[in-house]
């Protein structure tokens, strides 16, 4: 509604409260013609308008000529990503020309803006695709052997062709050396970060301090770090256990720093409600902050587990490398599939080559899994459950009710004198929205 | 007159299982801070005798024996240095515009998929960029150097020794495995990490004072310049030292691509570089035990400095406004 619309219609209202109609009104209105209203187009809100996709495009085809005009007539150019980059630069002059003849100043730096800020996002997504793409291609003609998948390099000599030798010592160790790396930075980082949070104080403060400082540890430090310990010092061979405990020294800050993080977003009602129910400090984290913030968590240790398994300079130190296929962690050294890949892409055999391509496609589709896992797991709020969580919490808010029931017509208790007949604390805490438990 | 209320003492009692859980998580907390300080200072005495004996020209000399003569870190320090400098400088304008993509341009079902892809990237195993800047990127990226060789020579950096600039055939040999090629493999690596932590601060920019902006005439660029920028200023120089810490640890692609110079290199055009990263990876398994003090000084060196530049970033990511509201 207008300014024009609002004075009009405050002054209808007031002549018709006035007791005397016939009384000259102190403010004029000219007439409106009620027609213009009904003709008004509505007007358009779309963002994009017809000059400005043809602009876009006259801007790319003249960039895109004018480069191919220097790089074949004019030279001293040549090479695809000199091209690309100079094309680009080009093709954002050219549009801000051409906005310039139909805008203002602003108006011309805020389209090349918003056309460099896409184009810088659209890099990114195509470098992306780039390299997991040409990993997946240069790896093709190891991938569709099923040999590649079920043997390891025993007894093959580097010139044998690609239908002999595979991969399974590395994805046995990688899977091997992650479960141990995991096992010892999963418990202990979730531990640590529930005690920063549930027992402050400068201790906790001091440790959130040293875990923050080593996350920016070096990768290659792990490994050199339990190569000096482990291996020198305490006379362990170079085997899976030392790989996994590097990792794990890699992992662990991070596991804890992000699950700390994690942890600090829990709803402070939520454990205050817990804890003016009379509950416990034990009880209260058990059953209400870790379950509350259990997508996040899940997904925090996930996260860290795909960042860890793909780390090659620790297990390059501690690992040792062989080509046999190892299920023993504790004895004898063990192949990963990063290390593979590090290791045959310095022999200079286009086979080999292939192979270490293969074993990374391998690695990047593990860590594809760990990434999508944690995506279906995670992505979700504090108390947002999945049909399924949602479907069991009203059973057990059912069996609740039918139980309550039972027990108040055993001691002949009216219902109405029941507390509201509220599901558990559980279920409430889960999912304080919910109110489909009644029958 | 009322006499003053006395305080209430509060006294809370704990269970059993409270002390029990308590003394639990005492436990694992002092066990990560011990293993974590165990690092810290075992790096540092495994370190001291190699130090003890180099003194202050271990951060000045150049040239790696230490079994017989000097050795120091300056050209794998200069290395590593430059290498993240590279690294950063092409990463902080792509992760700059692609947060501010993410956080103000993207339609919304785009922005989750682009958040994924980001997120997916910083996932992707360094060995894998390593290989992808081996063998695609490097013989792509040989010209661009050459031809920025060819009109910016003038610059120092980009002066490259021995190429004739006459000469119609370029010797792209001299322009493989350098520091700006493995710096640009790094920038991939460290684009991911900038960028969600700026367009996590971006996003948080209030919307009174982004439709204040709009309200008072401005596009969306002006938006942008005069509200989202200056609130997400902390994130922007946090992300940018955070990348640089990554950068300066990064160890796989920087060996797998760049080949030990003999000399110290300042040329990033030029073949051959070195990074303390590499030195470590490519020195420790035929290192005496005082060469592995030696690679422990290095590795301690390289801690310092990665340590410095995220206790900078972290004390400018906390005390920026966006940081201020963020748990990060």
């Amino acid at each position: 509604m207008t300014a024009a619309d609002q004075a009009a219609a405050h002054v209808t209202q007031g002549t018709a409260a006035e007791p005397d109609a016939s009384q000259q009104p102190r403010t004029t209105i000219p007439p409106r013609p009620q027609q213009r209203r009904a003709a008004r187009e509505p007007r358009p809100l779309a963002m994009i308008r017809a000059a400005d996709v043809l602009s876009v495009l006259g801007a790319l085809a003249a960039a895109i000529c004018t480069t191919a005009l220097l790089w074949t007539q004019i030279g001293p150019f040549s090479g695809v990503l000199g091209y690309i980059v100079v094309a680009w630069c080009l093709f954002v002059l050219f549009y801000a020309v051409l906005v310039s003849l139909d805008e203002n100043r602003t108006a011309m730096r805020d389209r090349v803006a918003a056309v460099v800020m896409s184009s810088l996002g659209a890099l990114v997504v195509i470098v992306l695709a780039f390299v997991i793409g040409y990993t997946f291609w240069s790896g093709w003609k190891a991938l569709v052997h099923l040999n590649f998948y079920t043997h390891d390099m025993r007894a093959i000599q580097i010139t044998d062709p690609l239908t002999k030798g595979g991969v399974l010592h590395g994805i046995v160790g990688t899977l091997i050396e992650i479960a141990i790396a995991m096992g010892i930075a999963m418990p202990f980082g979730l531990l640590a970060a529930v005690f920063m949070n549930e027992v402050p104080g400068p201790f906790a403060r001091f440790t959130r301090t040293v875990v923050n400082a080593m996350t920016a540890l070096p990768d290659v430090l792990a490994g050199l770090f339990i190569y000096a310990t482990l291996i020198l010092a305490l006379g362990l061979q170079s085997s899976g256990l030392a790989a996994g405990c590097a990792l794990a020294v890699n992992a662990l800050p991070i596991t804890c720093r992000a699950a700390d993080v994690v942890l600090r977003l829990v709803p402070g009602g939520l454990t205050e409600a817990s804890y003016a129910l009379g509950t416990g400090q034990w009880r209260t984290v058990w059953h209400v902050t870790l379950p509350t913030m259990r997508s996040g968590l899940a997904t925090a240790v996930i996260l860290g587990a795909a960042r860890a398994i793909g780390e090659t300079a620790p297990v390059l130190l501690t690992a040792g490398a062989t080509n046999n296929l190892n299920h023993n962690p504790v004895n004898g050294a063990m192949m990963s599939l990063p290390l593979f890949a590090f290791l045959k892409v310095q022999e200079p055999i286009s086979n080999e080559i292939t192979r270490a391509f293969g074993s990374a496609a391998v690695l990047l589709v593990l860590v594809l899994v760990l990434f999508a896992v944690a995506r279906a797991i995670g992505g979700r709020g504090p108390g947002q459950l999945t049909a399924g969580q949602q479907r069991r919490v009203v059973a057990r808010s059912r069996r609740d009710l039918a139980r309550y029931t039972r027990r108040a017509r055993a001691a002949q208790v009216p219902m109405g004198a029941l507390p509201a007949t509220g599901p558990s604390l559980r279920g409430q805490a889960r999912n304080p929205h919910h109110d489909r438990w009644a029958p | 007159m009322r006499p003053a209320p006395q305080r209430r003492r509060l006294k809370a009692k704990m269970s059993a299982s409270d002390h029990v859980f308590r003394g639990v998580a005492r436990g694992g907390g002092a066990f990560v801070l011990v293993l974590m300080l165990l690092v810290g200072t075992f790096l540092g005495l495994r370190a001291a005798p190699a130090l003890h004996k180099a003194g202050w020209s271990f951060l000045t000399t150049a040239g790696w024996s230490p079994d017989g003569g000097g050795f120091g870190i300056a050209e794998m320090l200069t290395g590593t240095v430059l290498i993240a400098v590279v690294a950063v400088s092409i990463a902080v304008p792509i992760a700059l515009g692609t947060g501010l993509f993410i956080s103000e341009y993207a339609p919304r079902r785009v922005k989750r998929l682009l958040v994924s892809l980001i997120d997916l990237m910083a996932a992707v195993p360094s060995i894998v960029f390593g290989l992808w800047g081996l063998f695609f990127f490097q013989p792509r990226a040989v010209s661009l150097s050459r031809w920025i060789n060819h009109w910016f020579y003038w610059i120092p950096v980009f002066r490259v020794n021995g190429v004739d600039q006459t000469s119609a055939l370029p010797t792209y040999t001299l322009y493989t495995s350098s520091t700006f090629i493995a710096g640009m493999v790094v920038a991939l690596m460290v684009t991911p990490i900038a960028c969600s932590i700026m367009r996590e601060a971006f996003s948080q920019a209030p919307l009174g004072e982004r439709e204040g902006a709009y309200a008072l005439g401005a596009t969306r660029w002006g938006m942008i310049r005069s509200v989202v920028m200056p609130f997400g200023r902390g994130a922007i120089v946090g992300g940018t030292m955070l990348g640089l810490g990554r950068a300066l640890g990064e160890t796989i692609a920087v060996s797998l691509i760049i080949s030990p110079a003999p000399l110290l290199q300042t040329h990033i055009l030029q073949h051959g570089g070195y990074s303390i990263s590499a030195l470590i990876a490519l020195q420790y398994g035929n290192a005496t035990p005082f060469g592995l003090s030696a690679l422990f000084a290095a590795g301690l060196a390289l801690f310092v400095l990665t340590l410095i530049v995220n206790m900078i970033a972290g004390q400018i990511v906390a005390r920026s406004r966006s940081g201020a509201m963020s748990e990060a």
